[in-house]
């Protein structure tokens, strides 16, 4: 058996023993069952949820909002951040107010949003944006700054323009700062929008549903959110920005630079 | 480049001309506020002027009612982290030493990890409670994850060699983990560490939102919103970005600078 199987079958091992000792606790009646739900509950409100569409809809509203306010994000630092590295004078400006922004959590700002936009989608989106900019601004302002100058005067030197020397040297050559900044970008969305669901309550969200789903203990549907929500962490993380990144920095053979 | 050549020389600008750039924004951005604050565009309830806002901090920090709140605020993170940080590094030592612990535990974290760790509020909160309780653990909970990772990282980095040789030097187990994996893993553990603390304090203002403890600037500003008192609301989020600029210059900071002088590492 390869080292790699093994592995795989050691895991396999790992989470049935501990699936096993949950289902123990959970009907040993040492706590209530109404906390500790056995897994067969939990996969039937999974199921259940699942078959009446329920889930699906919360999942396309979470969706909406992280990726509608991760999209803002993006067109807002991306040029932002370019042009802070170009620019001095807009280095000057925005750099002192992103760094005093930064530190403050974006759940900090959910009251205050709801009181000027209202409950609702706006006050999630923009929770999203607010979490997700700074990463975005910073990494790709680094990253137009580590731009090795050689390349730009080699590229310069050959004769390339403004507009060549950016598509062609300075995008790919920020791309692996660029790319760690959405995927940091793409993490602080994902708990801003669970936060800002649960605090700004609407209809619909798979934050909401946790948090709703506490007000009459229904614990397996509180499970089985919970599951979704770490399976679409997982797809996005995983397989979106890893598949992104082998398209890119890889093949141009900067992965060392994308660690950082 | 220009640009670079241009980096180079504003090393030496004197003192005050640097103090004067960094205020010029928070001025511009000040007076675009006041503005429309008191243009009335907006009722002054929800969007007061940072006259009212200043007034704001200033009562509330006489009556003491804003001190008490951020200190709250400090000691549940520094509890929390304290518990993230020594669970956490016990755990990814073990994982990173012994065969059997990575295979029980790694499973288990790379599950745990990507799930946010709000969701998991609604949950602690049936489990333990509304409260301090729940609070602190579910901060210790969420950091505990980027400091097991890291701790394990390091302590796998640590050259085989430098074990080998130090067993053939005739050092036992409590030298060679003090003298050895420790230094070695030092690194890792500082940057799992840096990101723990920062995870806790992203998720504890909404914790506090949601665990309804007594006293915390989340829960302030989300009791605030009740009675439409924005200029305390807008206080409590200058105070919490006050707190978080400080662990940023003195925290985070100094830990970098730490471990990139050390080892002549770039994190």
């Amino acid at each position: 058996m390869s080292e790699r199987a093994r592995s795989y079958l050691r895991a396999a091992v790992t989470l049935a023993c501990a699936a096993a000792l949950y289902e123990a606790l959970a009907r040993s009646g040492w706590f209530a069952p109404a906390l500790m739900p056995t897994l067969p509950q939990v996969a039937s409100a999974l199921a259940a949820s699942l078959a009446d569409g329920t889930m699906l809809g919360h999942t396309v509203s979470t969706l909406y909002r992280v990726l509608f306010g991760l999209a803002l994000a993006i067109v807002a630092g991306l040029p932002l951040g370019i042009l802070m590295a170009r620019f001095r004078a807009v280095e000057n400006f925005v750099l002192p107010l992103a760094s005093a922004l930064m530190p403050i959590p974006s759940l900090a700002w959910v009251p205050v949003f709801i009181l000027w936009f209202g409950l609702g989608n706006t006050v999630a989106i923009l929770i999203v944006f607010y979490a997700a900019l700074f990463p975005m601004l910073l990494n790709t302002w680094t990253g137009v700054r580590a731009v090795n100058p050689l390349w730009l005067r080699a590229a310069g030197a050959m004769g390339a323009g403004e507009q060549a020397l950016f598509w062609k040297v300075i995008i790919p050559g920020a791309s692996p700062f660029i790319i760690t900044g959405l995927r940091q970008a793409f993490l602080r969305a994902w708990i801003a929008v669970v936060g800002a669901e649960m605090l700004a309550a609407s209809d619909w969200g798979l934050g909401w549903v946790i948090f709703d789903a506490k007000e009459f203990l229904n614990t397996p549907l509180m499970l089985a959110s919970l599951a979704v929500i770490g399976a679409i962490g997982f797809v996005f993380e995983r397989l979106m920005f890893g598949s992104l990144e082998r398209a890119t920095v890889l093949r141009w053979g900067m992965v060392r630079a994308a660690k950082g | 480049m220009a640009d670079f050549a241009l980096a180079a020389t504003t090393e030496t600008e004197p003192r005050w001309r640097v103090i004067g750039r960094t205020a010029f924004p928070f001025l511009v951005v000040g007076a675009i506020w006041e503005i429309v604050a008191r243009a009335g565009l907006f009722p002054p309830r929800l969007f007061p002027s940072l006259e009212a806002i200043a007034a704001a901090l200033w009562r509330l920090t006489l009556s003491g009612v804003l001190p008490h709140h951020a200190l709250d605020t400090v000691i549940r993170l520094g509890v929390g982290f304290a518990l993230a940080a020594v669970a956490g590094v016990a755990v990814g030592i073990a994982m990173g030493r012994s065969r059997l612990a990575e295979d029980i535990a790694l499973p288990l974290v790379s599950i745990g990890a990507p799930i946010p760790g709000l969701a998991y509020a609604p949950l602690f909160l049936l489990w333990f409670g509304l409260g301090n309780v729940s609070a602190v653990l579910l901060v210790a909970f969420v950091s505990a994850f980027p400091i097991v990772f890291n701790t394990w990282t390091g302590v796998k980095a640590v050259k085989e060699i430098w074990v080998r040789s130090a067993q053939a030097m005739g050092a036992d187990d409590a030298r060679l983990f003090r003298h050895v994996i420790l230094p070695g893993a030092l690194p890792y553990i500082l940057t799992g560490l840096r990101l723990g603390l920062a995870q806790a304090w992203r998720i504890l203002v909404g914790v506090e939102m949601l665990a309804a403890v007594p006293w915390g600037l989340g829960w302030m500003i989300f009791g605030a919103r009740e009675f439409l008192n924005m200029d305390v609301m807008l206080a409590g989020v200058a105070v919490i970005a006050m707190i978080g600029l400080a662990l940023e210059k003195l925290v985070f900071q100094r830990l970098e600078k730490f471990t990139v002088v050390r080892w002549g590492m770039m994190t």
